[in-house]
This record gives structure tokens, sequence and C-alpha cells, in this order.
């Protein structure tokens, strides 16, 4: 088990419910339209891309590459901040976590990783190097 | 319809305080409004147009109350972050151009570092209801990890590099050692930039604003008053606005707003980026004024990190005179919030009071420009332009 800082539990709402209880089961979904056929990110239920409501979750890859990032040192546990390009499309903002810091790049690719967060709170969704 | 000469810059105050621990935010409100309206040479039962923004505690009620403005005919409290002063000047001359109101002021103040918030490195929840909050907040976004991501991309696309970025850290600090009130004026070299210690990748501790206690107010006003008054015509020939967002994930984090605003204020005031004399460029980073300045068009694309080298922002040296007040990284950026302060340096240029040192020769036409919220994640964009009567 590797060891992670303290990270803040999410804020579940009525829209979102779905994607945190499959993130306890170690499931990582998206969002995608029926309409325009795009994936988007973060998940709602209205496409962001067209506008269509005609949207639904799928199981995503949970494979992505570094679109940018940044090692946060003024902190009290440093962290690395980026936004990762799924393999479906959309740039989503999270962590990179289980690795030298010194050694994250962009382009780089990762593989999704639940990071726990609070007890009882469901997990969030970071990115690891492969 | 248009903005373009319906309304003048009157009156301008900037406080001269960084650290209130003696005052709280709603007197620091009241000594900006009353500043900028003796400035214009007006008296308080002349505002009919109250603007403040999500720094007023209390928005317009507690303010127009504390003021006591008996006259008000029309408010607004847009709020779009730190730039939101400058697209209420534009909205103000909108209200004045339909007869809504005839005086505006347009107040900004607070006291982040008498109350000892930092700002820059902690996450803040702005709204708990915001849809993007659980998607954001357990990942620590903050103002300056969040500008490191456009930065850091910027970098890899473009071929940046921080010695220039760097540099417009340093034109700041030319201008601020002549500024008493600067919060930093101490002239600093790329070496000392660079050398500053790393806060977030690849933005070090001088590649960040100053955090100060304070702010600022203007008036405008119509343009029959604004002749009745003493002081140089400044006039708000175009003007643009909008907020840019994540595009559902499709975004390109090297741009900012100002690839809209910055054309439509063109358009607007019929003039080109090669005609300005002085901008006031929102600087809550190195980052934030590299990426603006191409956007609004004063070079190409990517070129950012050349043009801004050298000492081209510095006054008197360089194409393109910069925040000759300090800007936000060296002066003032009173409750985290630059646009006052963009406005009233830029007012102070056309009227030729900005300082002997750094004030640019002929200045007839001044732009200011700003970025409210996060580069990284979603902002409010405005532009206005200015010209001397």
């Amino acid at each position: 088990m590797a060891n992670y800082r303290k990270m803040a539990a999410p804020s579940p709402d009525p829209e979102t419910q779905p994607f945190w209880d499959a993130a306890r089961q170690g499931k990582f979904l998206i969002r995608g339209c029926n309409s325009c056929g795009k994936v988007h990110w973060f998940p709602r239920t209205i496409c962001p891309i067209c506008g269509s409501s005609n949207t639904e979750w799928r199981e995503g890859s949970g494979k992505g590459t570094i679109y940018t990032y940044t090692v946060m040192r003024r902190a009290k546990e440093p962290y690395v901040l980026a936004y990762v390009e799924l393999d479906e499309g959309p740039r989503m903002l999270t962590n990179i976590v289980d690795c030298d810091f010194e050694r994250v790049d962009i382009g780089q690719k990762v593989q999704v990783v639940f990071v726990p967060t609070a007890p009882e709170a469901p997990p969030v969704p970071c990115f690891r190097p492969v | 319809m248009t903005i373009k000469g319906k309304a003048y810059l009157v009156g301008a105050f900037e406080h001269p305080t960084r650290f209130a621990p003696d005052k709280p935010t709603a007197q620091l409100h009241a000594e900006v409004a009353m500043g900028a309206i003796e400035d214009a040479g007006l008296s308080k039962d002349d505002v009919d147009g109250l603007f403040v923004s999500g720094d007023a505690p209390g928005g317009l009620q507690s303010m127009g109350n504390y003021l006591s403005l008996k006259n008000l005919r029309h408010v607004d409290a847009t709020d779009i972050g730190g730039v939101s002063p400058i697209v209420q000047v534009a909205h103000a001359a909108e209200a004045i151009a339909l007869g809504k109101c005839n005086v505006a002021v347009v107040t900004l103040a607070g006291r982040p570092r008498a109350d000892d918030i930092h700002t820059g490195t902690v996450p803040r929840i702005r709204h708990v209801a915001a849809p993007d909050v659980q998607w954001e907040f357990p990942y620590s976004i903050t103002a300056a990890t969040g500008y490191a991501l456009v930065a850091k991309r910027h970098m890899y696309q473009y071929g940046t590099t921080s010695e220039q970025l760097a540099w417009i850290k340093v034109a700041a600090s030319h201008h601020a050692q002549h500024n008493p009130n600067a919060m930093l004026r101490d002239v600093v070299t790329v070496e000392d930039v660079v050398n500053s210690p790393m806060i977030s990748d690849p933005l070090h501790r001088l590649d960040c604003c100053v955090i100060t206690d304070g702010g600022g107010a203007v008036v405008i006003a119509r343009p029959e008053i604004a002749r009745s008054l003493k002081r140089p015509l400044v006039k708000l020939i175009g003007a643009g606005e909008t907020t840019k967002h994540q595009e559902g994930g499709y975004m390109d984090l090297t741009y900012s707003g100002a690839a809209r605003t910055g054309p439509r204020a063109f358009q607007e005031a019929g003039v080109q980026p090669s005609d300005i004399k002085y901008a006031s460029i929102y600087d809550s980073f190195t980052i934030t004024v590299l990426v603006q300045i191409e956007d609004l068009g004063f070079c190409e694309k990517g070129k950012g990190g050349a043009f801004v080298s050298d000492g081209n922002l510095i006054s008197g040296v360089g194409k393109l005179p910069f925040n000759t007040d300090g800007g936000g990284l060296c002066n003032n950026h009173p409750t985290n919030r630059g646009g006052i302060t963009k406005i009233i340096e830029a007012v102070r240029q056309l009227r030729g009071e900005a300082h002997p040192a750094v004030q640019v020769k002929n200045c007839d036409l001044a732009l200011a420009h700003g970025t409210g919220g996060n580069l990284g994640a979603r902002h409010g964009s405005g532009t206005i332009i200015l010209e001397r009567e």
C-alpha cells in the first residue's frame, strides 16, 4: 500500500453519486453523449459539448497521458497537480501519485488509481505512471 | 450601438495602505470611494450608480448603506474575480449610454494580509455548491498551482523559459522603485527571480504577486459632466468581456479569455495593438502577463517569451511599457484582486500623472486588461481601451 498524502473528501451530489459509488468499487466511470458521441469531463447530465441530455455512464479505460503538471513544493506534503488527457479524449484535473515527483513529465502515460480520502467517504481518482 | 465615447473616467484613487489591521474592509471601500469622488471634483450626492464585487462585504446593500448613497438608481455586483472592476467600467458606460445613471463609482478593497490569508498556496472553496468543487478541491488546486499548470504547458508547447518569465518581474520592479507606496521597491534581476524559492514548478516566489490590503476606486461619468470638471479627459472607447471555460475537458490551457476580449475591444475602439502607448496587464503571476500579451495581439501566440525579454516592458526602454506602478507583482494586489489598480495606473498615464521616471511620453492611448479566477481552470476576462481627449 503506497503512502498517500491526506486528500480532502469529495462531496457527491445527486447527479454524481453513481460516479462516487463506482469509485468505492474501484471502477472509473466517465460520461459519454449518445448525440455527439463525445466523452466529457467532469461528468454532467447535460452534455457540455452539444447540450443533449442523452448522456450515460460508461466504464472508462482509466488510461491517459499527462497534458501538464506542477510539483507543489510549498505545502506540508508536496504533491503533483496535473491535467491528464484520458484516452477517451477529455482532460481532467488530478494528482500524480506513486512515483518520484522529479521524474514526472508531460506526455507520460498514466493509469488511474483510487486514493483514499476520509473514512466513510469515497476515494478520488488519481494517476500513476505506467 | 457602442459605448465608444459615451463615458469618461473622471476620478481615480488608489489607497496608499498595503497593510490595514486597523481598518475593516467596509471602511476601506468607503475611503477609496471618497478618494475617487474627490479626485474627480464631485461630491457623494452626485453618485447615482454603484458598482461593487465579491470583495465588498454585504454586497450592494451593505456598501450602499454604509456609504449612504441617497441618489442611487443603478447598481451592479458583477463578480468574475479580480478583473471585475475592468468589466464594470464598461458596464457603467453602458448604463450611462442608456441614461440609467450619470456618475458611477466602482470600488474594490480588502485586507487579506491583515487577516493572514495565504491566498496563493492554500486551496479555497469559493462556493460549496459550485459544480466543479468535488472534481478539483481534493486535488488541492490553488492560485499558484493552477497558474503553474499553464506555465508548464506553455513552456512545453512554445519553449518559453523561466528566464523569460523572470523579465516580467524585472520590468515591474524597475517601475516599483519609483512608487513610494509599493510593497516591493527593490529592483530585481533575472537571476534573483529564478534563484528565489520554487513555489510550484515552474513558478518561483518572485513569479508571484504580492498579497496586500487596501484597494481603489474609479468614477465614470457622462461626457457633459466630464467636460464640466477640471481633470484631463480620459474617454472609454472600447471594451470586451467573457468567461473562459474548460470546454468539457477539451480546453487549450495556453490561451486565456483575452483572445476573445482583446479583438472585440480593439474592434470597438478602431485601433490596433501596435497603437497602444501604455498597457496595464493583470499580473497575478508572471505567466499571467505572458499569456495575455500574446492573446491581446501584442505579439504572435507562443512568442511572448521573446517579446517580454530584455526590458521590452520597461517604460523608456521597451516597446510596451506595462504596469508602471509596479503592478501586482511589486506594488499592490489589494484583496487578491488586481483589476482596479490596472485601471488607475492607465488613467494616471493618460493624464500625465504617472511618476515622471515611468511616465510614457505623449500617452494618448492605453489598455487595461485583467483575468479573474484561475487560468488553470476557468476565469473571467475583461479589456478596456482608453483615450486621452
